[in-house]
């Protein structure tokens, strides 16, 4: 039986079910299978900081969002058009983001009184009319899973766990994804167990072939690949893209890699990438707390590594001496810092931005920092290589800043030819003997204020360092108060020299007479890229630019905030970098700010940005939007 | 690690030109010397040699020697150390501490180098007070000491850094005095030899603070320094007629020898595996008042960390030979998008 085929520009997808039932790895390998037929994609992986929360319960309830389609895509969707709600929980904790007359399939079996009581639901919702608005699709996904397996010698619970499967199979099937790739994966993964490779693939087809043949489901869909750039593809998420970022940065400075870490969420992946990787001579350190962890970077910067401490907010608190001794010190140091919701311990496994001050004023006493946020996951692996060219050149810890959305979504990522990848091995410059009649550790480079980088080791270079206040040139201990003024300027001078290094901003403003101007950093450079482009589609005009480096900021700056008569910055924080810039230009931006631990739809930003279109012609009463 | 015949290095040539700021009588300066004066015996290049410290009046121990040397901050030297050392096992890298340093807010560094067994030698200066700040009690100070911030008296019970280092399960452990300068040196030698987390407690006297906190080791020290010397029976006093025995309970006790025989004095073995009878050692005495166990306590051989580490490094090459780049950036799913 041949079912029609129709064409759609783009879709997004949820998977939704407990966190034991398998949704991360379903929503990845479809993500996976995505990426081969070539549509542009984003992903949000969402899932409970508990790693097992109570089967059927609404907390344990683990989903992943999927955005694929023919064109380039910035966001992994405002809303998904399918979900996939493998028990009452999730579909209890999901429907309210299914698009109306979205595409809902539940699993039947899991609709059990039990479950429907877990997820706090008084009657079969099935039953009444509240899914009335969508195109339901019960499907007895764990029976039909088990009958599929009936020929198998496995226990019945371990059939049901590839039901999963089954669902990506039926997945697949609507969307025209071929199964090869997924079925070699499946056997590479359960090579040691190949009942469990067999029960998985067999349901994986099973999933296919109920599509196929069902009479339930009248046509499948087809989504284009996308016109990308040309190039060599790969699917990557943040996390991985820093860390293969910092392995680039290590090879192209020569340096060997060092990591101080202790495991945190959601920074803990790049600890585990790097340690994967000891034939490219990197070392991983996992501490017995995050001090050591930075403590150990240190000290392996100061013996001449390409160092580097990955963490997220609490881990930085609790780094926040160790980074002034670094910023006193001069040395090159890298500071990772993968954003989650605080305070406190907050919302581990949901993202936020919220830590930019902790990052500019997050320690005692005048100590700069250099900051630099990724925009997207591929991003990640050029932020990591501009992170060590700021490192090495200015001998100074850098902090960068990513978060949980960027850390754990994926996109498309366009491979880049190693001759294309910066150079950095002209900035590692070890002083080779020393620079007066006796060596002097604070004597700077004028051009760009680095002191020497003295390896130990190194004949007639013997010298102390610490983070009391040092003279000038010599470095010696220095109470002087003169000196302490002059030091703590040259310390300020070294990061706000920085910023000659550094590209002007890029403005997108196709007419060039846009009035409001939307300024974003970090992961809202997808949503808020995307909310520009719904505007400009309603015929709204809208500028907007993205900043890479958070301190310093770019040269141009003021002079563009200039330019517009309203700037509105959103952020997932209360308005931080507003407040930086409304100090530093005395501009009255303006801001869009939610903390709801997940990334802003376009939609919402869309709406912000047409408020403040609005508020040119009605000047009175201009607050931002709420 | 010195592989030609440059000329002898001498004492001064350790010294750094920095004026020595410690308080007059310190016992740090004894302790500064001596290292110092070792140096030269111990056949590493100065360059190659780092002294890595935390905070406190002993932390400043670095400034001193002209070798590569990092001040860093309160409680964090065996951290910074670790990274040193474990990125750099050419170098032979020192850890100067306190007991406040050391075991108060940098206690956690301290108990997981000494487990990893990083190539270190850790020093850690005990005078039983908080010096640099002025006379606070510290966690070795005795019971019931009476100090600025204690005026009633500290209500808690003093660690014994010995066997914290023993049950940190550290490979080296020993104890020495600041005065005892032949003593002490010899101790520092067999740290620095050493291949691991070499632990020494040196008691040290701040006559500001705390003054007199080991007079009675320092006055009588025939009477209370129990010398360990491994493979000898262990017995102490003007005419060794003390010596320590085990009982039938499996105690160590202080005895006279006459009473007991020679016969039954425990011999000392400082290289047994098993860290127990090290541990009943460092017992015999929970603060120097009376007769209490200097010397090596301890030393066994155990892969060091660093070492550990460099090996998985040179195993991964080897297996998979050198890391390259593009292969890694490439992956194994790739698509290809035409112009």
């Amino acid at each position: 039986m041949s079912k029609t085929v129709e064409t759609l520009e783009s879709v997004t997808i949820r998977f939704a079910g407990d966190s034991g039932d398998g949704m991360q790895l379903t929503g990845n390998r479809f993500t996976s299978v995505t990426a081969q037929v070539g549509n542009d994609l984003a992903t949000l992986p969402d899932f409970p900081a508990e790693i097992r929360a109570p089967a059927g319960s609404l907390p344990g309830v683990s989903g992943f969002q999927l955005h694929f389609a023919d064109h380039d895509i910035l966001t992994p969707g405002d809303q998904p058009d399918v979900l996939v709600a493998m028990n009452p929980a999730a579909l209890k904790t999901n429907l309210g983001d299914l698009a109306r007359g979205g595409t809902l399939i539940v699993n039947g079996d899991a609709f059990t009184r039990g479950n429907l009581k877990k997820a706090a639901y008084s009657q079969d919702p099935r039953g009444d009319d509240s899914l009335g608005g969508y195109r339901v699709f019960d499907v007895p996904i764990t029976s039909l899973t088990v009958g599929a397996l009936s020929e198998q010698e496995l226990s019945n619970k371990d059939k049901q766990r590839a039901k999963n499967m089954f669902a990506l199979g039926l997945m697949s099937w609507m969307f025209s994804r071929p199964l090869e790739k997924t079925v070699a994966w499946i056997e590479d993964k359960f090579r040691s167990a190949p009942d469990i490779a067999t029960a998985n693939v067999t349901a994986l087809k099973a999933g296919f072939a109920f599509g196929e043949t069902t009479e339930m489901f009248a046509h499948s869909y087809e989504v284009a690949p996308a016109h990308l750039p040309a190039g060599t593809y790969r699917q990557i998420t943040g996390n991985l893209a820093l860390s293969y970022g910092l392995v680039a940065a290590a090879e192209r400075s020569g340096l060997p890699l060092f990591l101080g870490g202790y495991p945190i969420t959601p920074a803990s992946d790049i600890l585990h990438e790097l340690s994967r990787h000891k034939h490219f001579g990197v070392r991983t350190f996992q501490a017995e707390d995050e001090i050591a962890g930075i403590g150990a970077a240190l000290g392996a910067a100061f013996a001449g590594n390409l160092a580097v401490t990955t963490t997220s907010g609490p881990g930085i608190a609790l780094k926040g001496e160790s980074i002034g001794l670094a910023v006193s010190v001069e040395l090159p140091l890298l500071i990772v810092n993968v954003q989650r919701g605080g305070p406190s311990t907050g919302l581990p496994t949901k993202t936020e931005q919220s830590d930019l001050l902790q990052g500019m004023f997050g320690r005692n006493g005048e100590a700069p920092l250099p900051i630099v946020a990724a925009a997207n996951p591929g991003d990640c692996f050029d932020v990591a290589l501009e992170a060590a060219r700021i490192a090495l050149t200015y001998r100074t810890p850098v902090l960068l800043l990513s978060d949980g959305y960027l850390a754990n979504g994926a996109e498309p990522w366009r491979i880049p030819r190693i001759a294309d990848l910066p150079d950095l091995s002209d900035l590692v410059q070890f002083a080779p003997s020393p620079n007066g009649d006796v060596f002097q550790p604070y004597k700077r480079d004028p051009d760009t204020l680095a002191r020497p980088w003295a390896r130990p080791g190194t004949v007639g270079l013997e010298h102390r360092i610490g983070g009391l206040e040092k003279a000038d040139v010599t470095g010696n201990i220095s109470y002087d108060p003169e000196n302490h003024h002059h030091m703590t300027e040259l310390r300020q001078a070294k990061i706000d020299g920085i910023a000659a290094s550094i590209p002007p901003v890029a403005v997108d403003d196709p007419d060039g007479d846009a009035r409001v101007l939307v300024l974003g950093w970090g992961s809202t450079y997808g949503p808020i890229h995307a909310a520009a482009r719904r505007v400009r589609n309603a015929g709204g005009k809208v500028a907007r630019a993205h900043l890479r480096h958070l301190n310093p900021l770019p040269t141009d700056l003021g002079e563009v905030l200039a330019r517009y008569d309203r700037v509105l910055v959103p952020e997932m924080n209360m308005g931080q970098l507003r407040l930086l810039l409304r100090a530093r230009y005395l501009v009255d931006v303006q801001g869009y700010n939610r903390v709801h631990g997940l990334p802003f739809t376009s939609r919402e930003l869309a709406e912000a940005i047409t408020g403040q279109l609005a508020a040119l012609t009605a000047p009175a009463t201009d607050e931002a939007s709420p | 690690m010195t592989d030609t015949a440059a000329p002898k290095l001498s004492r001064k040539d350790f010294s750094s030109d920095q004026e020595v700021r410690w308080c007059p009588g310190c016992g740090d300066y004894a302790i500064l010397a001596n290292v110092q004066g070792m140096m030269p015996d111990l056949g590493v290049d100065r360059e190659r040699l780092v002294f890595v410290s935390g905070i406190g009046c002993s932390s400043r121990f670095p400034y001193y020697m002209n070798t590569y040397g990092f001040h860093s901050i309160h409680g964090r030297a065996p951290a910074i150390a670790t990274g040193i050392s474990t990125s750099r096992p050419d170098l032979k890298v020192f850890v100067i501490t306190g007991d406040g340093d050391g075991l108060s807010i940098g206690g956690n560094h301290l108990i997981h180098a000494l487990r990893r067994n990083v190539n270190l030698v850790i020093i850690l200066f005990n005078n039983q007070i908080y010096g640099l700040t002025k006379g606070q009690y510290s966690p070795t100070s005795e019971l019931g000491k009476v100090t600025k911030s204690t005026p009633a008296g500290s209500l808690d019970y003093p660690f014994n850094p010995v066997s914290i280092a023993l049950g940190a399960e550290a490979t080296f452990v020993a104890r020495s005095i600041d005065t005892e300068r032949e003593h002490l040196a010899h101790v520092i030698e067999l740290a620095a030899r050493h291949h691991g987390t070499a632990f020494i407690e040196v008691y040290q006297n701040c006559n500001i603070f705390n003054d007199g906190a080991f007079a009675a080791l320092k006055d009588h020290p025939e009477a209370n320094q129990i010398r360990l010397e491994h493979g000898q029976p262990i017995r102490f006093g003007a005419d060794h007629e003390r010596g320590v025995v085990m009982g039938d309970d499996g105690a160590l006790r202080v005895v006279d020898v006459a009473d007991v025989g020679e016969d039954r004095l425990l011999v000392h073995d400082a290289h047994r595996e098993d860290a127990s009878l090290a541990f009943a050692l460092s017992r015999l005495a929970h603060t120097p008042t009376g007769p209490t166990p200097v010397g090596l306590f301890r030393q066994v051989e155990r892969p060091t960390y660093d070492g550990l580490m460099e090996q998985q490094l040179v195993d991964a090459e080897q297996r998979r030979g050198r890391g390259d780049l593009a292969r890694l950036l490439a992956g194994s799913d790739t698509w290809t998008v035409g112009d």
